[in-house]
């Protein structure tokens, strides 16, 4: 049980049966008043923000949120679908839930599963993944039009800006958190 | 310790200071120091006193200050540190410095006059180097307002609407105070009597209290008001003040006697508290209470 004085950015706390996270957070009380704790709140399975204000005597519960590892199996028809590593039961996540982390992900990738009781809700991915790349304009030895990077397109379909050595078949490093390129791996 | 404060506004708050006791001092009023540290505190609710060993630090020096003005100092100002627990954020530290004074004779009126004349001759006496951002709005007297007129023209609900709801708080935070002070401070007075509970009822109505605040930039600065000096009143007050911390599972403490017994003796009286670290602020364009202090201790 949380009480309004523990509120603070980043706090995880549950509001009629769903979870919210504190995006930003300011204390006022004013001059004979009582105290005020106003938040800016983000819903975790919508993604809705909006503003509260709580008192001093508001309680609030835990979200109660666990994350476990999972393994990334396989994916069909924007379903995604995963293997807790403990349990050993499948997970299916939506493409909508996922975002941007679609990006990045690869069969038998391990990544920690955030889960609302039994509902999963999130993924966090390892800071970089070694990616093919499937698609890239040749290099041109000696070209000199000056430009530091080209467009590559990589096995998840995903593109991003890369140097222009970068050649199709190659295995690069990407930032999973900017979806930048970080260097080409050799193997 | 977190060091927050650069070395510019550790010497600009050191002068700021200073001047503020040039003023007073020219004014024949007597510097004074009360015990920080005290067996109990007045029952307020609205605040929570921290604790040190059996006894509390003080959230105010009002109780010490009151009993001098009964013990016949006419005019005492002080500057001091006063501690609250639980009250952390952007303007507020759990420890922090606090000027009061207290002048017998006058009324909250004539000590919005007295506030507003103290920061003028700051904005005069600090040069070039410290620019408070009233510095060009010396010139013609500032604006008041009644509590009232302000929730007619901000609130949905009247402010006795709002203290019956228990939103009054709230409505003044999310809905007021981003209008008040910004082209010129701005005084705001008549409180809800249930918010000065140490603050004398307006005679022609008492369901408002002699109380002012002071808002520079949307900051609460400073809060006044006309003391209450009758003892009866004050004692009801505080039992209404206990039953309200008892119900929250809270200690009241004992009655305050000694208090109550030197109400008797004070003269008709004005006293005002303002925030020092939040004139700083406004003094040296600062966007928060930590840097305008020394230090701040990493785990309040």
């Amino acid at each position: 049980m949380y009480n309004a004085s523990d509120l603070k950015k980043g706090l995880k706390i549950e509001i009629d049966g769903e979870p919210y996270i504190v995006t930003d957070f300011e204390f006022s009380k004013p001059g004979k008043g009582q105290a005020l704790y106003r938040t800016k709140l983000k819903n975790m399975l919508t993604g809705n923000a909006f503003d509260k204000t709580f008192r001093s005597n508001d309680k609030f519960q835990k979200a109660p949120l666990e994350e476990r590892s999972a393994q990334f199996l396989y994916s069909q028809g924007g379903d995604y679908f995963f293997m807790d590593n403990k349990r050993f039961d499948q997970i299916t996540m939506t493409a909508e839930q996922l975002a941007e982390n679609t990006n990045f992900l690869i069969d038998n990738m391990e990544v920690e599963m955030l889960f609302f009781g039994e509902q999963a809700i999130g993924v966090t991915l390892p800071s970089s993944v070694t990616l093919t790349v499937t698609n890239a304009d040749p290099w041109v030895k000696g070209d000199t039009s000056g430009t530091d990077s080209k467009p590559v397109t990589v096995e998840t379909g995903y593109v991003l800006q890369a140097p222009p050595f970068i050649e199709e078949g190659d295995r690069i490093q990407v930032d999973t958190r900017t979806g930048s390129y970080i260097t080409r791996v050799k193997e | 310790m977190k060091y927050t404060c650069t070395s510019p506004v550790l010497y600009k708050r050191a002068r700021i200071i200073q001047c503020i006791r040039d003023f007073f001092i020219e004014r024949d009023y007597l510097e004074v120091e009360t015990p920080l540290c005290q067996p109990n505190c007045l029952p307020e609710s609205h605040l929570k006193a921290a604790r040190s060993g059996d006894w509390f630090l003080q959230p105010s020096p009002e109780q010490s200050m009151k009993s001098l003005l009964a013990a016949g100092f006419p005019r005492l100002f002080q500057i001091c540190k006063c501690f609250r627990s639980g009250e952390r954020g952007r303007l507020h530290l759990f420890e922090f410095t606090m000027l009061e004074w207290y002048r017998e004779g006058i009324d909250y009126r004539e000590l919005m006059t007295e506030c507003e004349e103290l920061l003028k001759f700051l904005a005069c006496s600090l040069k070039e180097e410290i620019s408070p951002s009233w510095r060009c709005r010396t010139e013609r007297p500032w604006p008041r307002i009644t509590v009232d007129d302000l929730f007619k023209r901000y609130s949905p609900l009247t402010a006795t609407e709002a203290v019956r709801q228990n939103v009054f708080e709230q409505i003044l935070v999310e809905r007021i105070e981003s209008h008040l002070g910004f082209s010129r401070p701005v005084f705001v007075y008549d409180y809800p009597a249930a918010l000065g509970s140490l603050a004398r009822l307006k005679p022609e109505n008492k369901s408002r209290a002699e109380r002012f605040e002071l808002y520079i930039n949307g900051i609460e600065l400073a809060n006044g008001f006309s003391e209450l000096a009758d003892s009866n009143e004050q004692r009801q007050r505080f039992e209404k003040e206990r039953r309200l911390l008892e119900k929250r599972g809270e200690n009241p403490g004992p009655m305050p006697e000694h208090f109550l017994a030197a109400l008797d003796s004070m003269p008709q009286a004005a006293g005002i508290a303002l925030g020092i670290d939040r004139l700083i602020m406004l003094c040296c364009g600062l966007s928060t209470i930590d840097e305008a202090v020394t230090l701040v201790p990493d785990n309040p």
